[in-house]
């Protein structure tokens, strides 16, 4: 008996939290327009996750940040902003990446170069290869960085691995933008998932920062995140964020209300926030658990293949070949590049997936 | 660590939008803000319509409803009303299948993604504007690589529309030029053509192959019906051409910051229209991916319920008239203290603003000395005004014509 199994982004969730503010939210507000740079409140809440509660930059006032539409948002913005004001640079993506990150340097007319990241042979890190071409990337040169769950391989460096990268930032003068996707949905800890950006802030690295509520929150379709860019003092951080307004007012002029007032309810209210973080770490705690689920399975079957590669994302290692029998032969659909979201696994499927990719890589 | 961003300069505060930013840090009691077009009732306050409050209930009472990503090109359902409401729901365009709507963010992102769309696809480059327009205009298609022209369209010496100006600049456009076209309620002037000039400009500029870019930003809330104010969208579409439309229900749903719209592009053929969605949807993804949902679902909801849908149109009467009516006042005040000048056009024009023909100067005065806030070409919001607070306009205005040249 033939299942569908939809893996493309795993099943979509409503969080309690987001009921409850929703709950708050109509019937009670007015639907004025948002300043340029989107809600002061929910902009304030979201840097204290990337930057810290008790930051010193959020204090000082050092941090240039605006609402932006998500995470693809602030990465576009990001590249209009440095399209326009470093207009000789370009930036260093990761092979591999998310594949929409190609399209906005590119739409934003900013010249791609490509980094070592992933390790096919190992399904793990290729560092040598990463610190490579940092140390060979001319100085002064713009890298993006996955904070963590790196988009499609779920591969990240270790802590250690961290520091020796910022620290050859440091020697670089390289500038550092961190996609941070997966804050608290990768380890279930926000502050762990945080990890590498607070490295670089401790090594004294102004850095960029796109953050998205999408799937931490659940909130996709409300498309609500950040852009912040960490600037020298508080005047910078003035003219910066205006020269960010500057660009968001062209394209949208300000951002949409509803998802940066979920936001804002939810992290302004100690309950309703302490709610969010258990149901985040029991979302993580699912994923991470059917990582183990399915890595366990196939070892069982014997599978010839190694899984202990399998993270947030599982980068299978599939051919496009393997996948297209998947979908044929057994109704489960994933990105051709073998990616498998383990947010779209559960205990109801796991087993009928293992059989299949066992199935279809058994002869490998 | 030295910054990599030493060298950005801050940028001025937007034009528009900065006329609140000044009127916010007003401690004056009788501040008065005319700058932002956002509707305000007699007593001064925003006003949430009460069709959409009821469809906010519908949409968080309903558990079935899930909040994952919506496709790029926005709420399927949304998308096929928003083409019916501006084309009308018997258009042969959308019978045909010949037209591609895709949710955008309200008229801005409408805009945006349009000329982004052109700008790869379509084999001129060149966007010629009314001037005066609305200040986004000309950023909106620089940045996406657009090169503007202005066509005549405002004469001050009337405070009417400057029709020979308008036919010859237009006349003069190299062929195929993208034309914007305010579809109602000109902003910032209020003036618009008669339906007898928009069928010339139609005729001129079809025999042109000038293509047509309508901003339509206040659908139902300049005259009052949603059907006389989508009537010069709707000769250019009869008449077989191609156009693009941008819609906003900001104004005319009250939904200003859930960032609402739709960008409509009538096509001469269905297969057409279906690869230039996929082209449209090519232009999005790395923009922002999909848009938000809530707006468009508060819409949908409206529009596809016939009550609801009833219960808006009056509504959004119930607001032009209001509008319409402070005009009145406003024209009637200012001839009773005899102020000097021919003050007709602020009952000629029409929609949300009236361009008074005030000076940077008078502007100024007006607002250091009556705390009068407005842009400074003289644009005022006839829908922050109320019967209260007309009096004291008349008298800053009266004082600026009398005092300061």
């Amino acid at each position: 008996m033939a299942e569908h199994i939809v893996m493309i982004i795993g099943k979509p969730v409503v969080l309690d939290c987001v009921r409850e503010a929703e709950r708050r939210i109509a019937g009670t507000s007015f639907m004025e327009y948002l300043p340029m740079g989107g809600s002061v409140k929910m902009v304030e809440e979201t840097l204290k996750l990337a930057y810290g509660d008790n930051s010193q930059f959020i204090k000082d006032k050092r941090i240039a940040a605006v609402q932006s539409l998500s995470g693809t948002g602030a990465c576009r913005l990001f590249a209009d902003f440095q399209n326009r004001f470093c207009p000789a640079s370009q930036i260093y993506i990761p092979v591999p990446t998310w594949s929409n990150h190609h399209n906005i340097w590119r739409d934003a007319q900013v010249p791609q170069k490509t980094y070592h990241y992933y390790h096919p042979e190992t399904k793990g890190l290729d560092f040598k290869g990463l610190m490579d071409d940092v140390k060979n990337a001319p100085e002064g040169s713009f890298f993006l960085l996955h904070a963590c769950a790196h988009n499609p391989t779920g591969v990240d460096p270790t802590e250690e691995q961290w520091r020796e990268i910022s620290q050859l930032f440091k020697a670089k003068k390289h500038f550092a933008f961190f996609d941070m996707a997966y804050q608290g949905f990768a380890s279930g800890d926000p502050a762990r998932d945080a990890k590498s950006i607070r490295i670089f802030l401790e090594d004294g690295h102004h850095i960029g920062i796109s953050q998205s509520y999408a799937k931490n929150m659940g909130l996709y379709g409300q498309r609500v995140g950040c852009l912040s860019v960490l600037c020298e003092d508080e005047k910078q951080a003035v003219t910066v964020k205006s020269q960010l307004q500057q660009l968001a007012r062209p394209m949208y002029s300000n951002p949409p209300l509803h998802g940066a007032q979920i936001v804002s309810t939810i992290l302004g209210d100690p309950e309703l926030k302490s709610l969010w973080l258990k149901e985040v770490k029991i979302m993580a705690d699912r994923i991470i658990g059917m990582r183990t689920t399915l890595r366990d399975s196939l070892e069982k079957l014997g599978s010839p293949l190694s899984w202990e590669h399998i993270g947030m994302f599982c980068y299978s290692g599939l051919t496009p070949e393997q996948v297209d029998r998947l979908t044929s032969e057994y109704h489960i659909y994933m990105t051709r590049n073998g990616r498998i979201s383990m947010a779209g696994v559960t205990t109801g499927n796991v087993g009928y997936l293992a059989n299949a990719i066992h199935e279809v890589t058994k002869s490998s | 660590m030295d910054s990599v961003f030493s060298n950005v300069v801050r940028a001025p505060e937007d034009p528009i939008l900065g006329v609140t930013v000044a009127y916010n840090n007003d401690p004056s009691p009788a501040k008065l803000n005319l700058g932002v077009g956002a509707y305000r009732t007699e007593e001064g306050k925003p006003l949430v319509l009460d069709v959409v409050r009821r469809a906010e209930q519908q949409l968080v009472n309903d558990p079935s409803r899930v909040k994952e990503y919506i496709p790029i090109a926005g709420l399927a359902d949304f998308n096929k009303l928003s083409a019916k409401l501006i084309l009308g729901a018997d258009s042969p365009a959308i019978q045909e299948s010949r037209v591609a709507t895709i949710q955008c963010l309200s008229g801005t992102g409408s805009l945006r993604v349009g000329a982004e769309f052109l700008k790869k696809h379509y084999h001129q480059s060149v966007i010629f504007i009314p001037k005066p327009t609305w200040g986004n205009h000309p950023k909106v298609f620089n940045l996406a690589g657009l090169s503007v022209e202005y066509y005549r369209y405002y004469d001050p010496a009337t405070r009417g529309l400057d029709f020979q100006g308008l036919l010859e600049d237009l006349g003069a456009a190299p062929s195929g030029a993208i034309v914007l076209l305010h579809a109602c309620a000109h902003n910032p002037t209020g003036v618009d053509p008669t339906s007898e000039q928009w069928e010339q400009i139609r005729q001129l500029m079809r025999s042109k192959s000038l293509l047509p870019f309508f901003d339509s930003a206040y659908q139902g809330f300049a005259s009052g019906s949603l059907d006389t104010d989508a009537h010069a969208v709707r000769i250019f579409v009869a008449d077989g051409g191609e156009c693009l439309i941008a819609q906003s229900y900001a104004k005319n749903m009250g939904l200003y910051g859930e960032r609402v719209g739709a960008l409509s592009i009538v096509c001469k053929s269905a297969d057409v229209a279906s690869k230039v969605e996929s082209q449209v949807k090519l232009v999005v993804r790395p923009m922002y991916s999909s848009p938000p949902i809530h707006g468009a679902s508060i819409v949908a909801t409206i529009l596809k319920s016939s009550d609801m849908y009833n219960d808006w149109t009056i509504e959004l009467k119930g607001m032009a008239d209001r509008i319409i009516n402070m005009r009145q006042q406003l024209f009637e005040a200012l001839q009773a203290k005899g102020t000097p000048g021919d003050w007709s056009h602020i009952i000629k024009q029409i929609g949300m603003f009236t361009f008074t023909g005030l000076n940077k100067e008078q502007v100024a005065f007006m607002t250091k000395e009556y705390h009068i806030y407005m842009t400074s070409d003289g644009r005022i919001s006839m829908a922050g005004l109320s019967s209260k607070t007309v009096p004291h306009l008349v008298e800053a205005i009266h004082a600026a014509v009398t005092r300061v040249a």
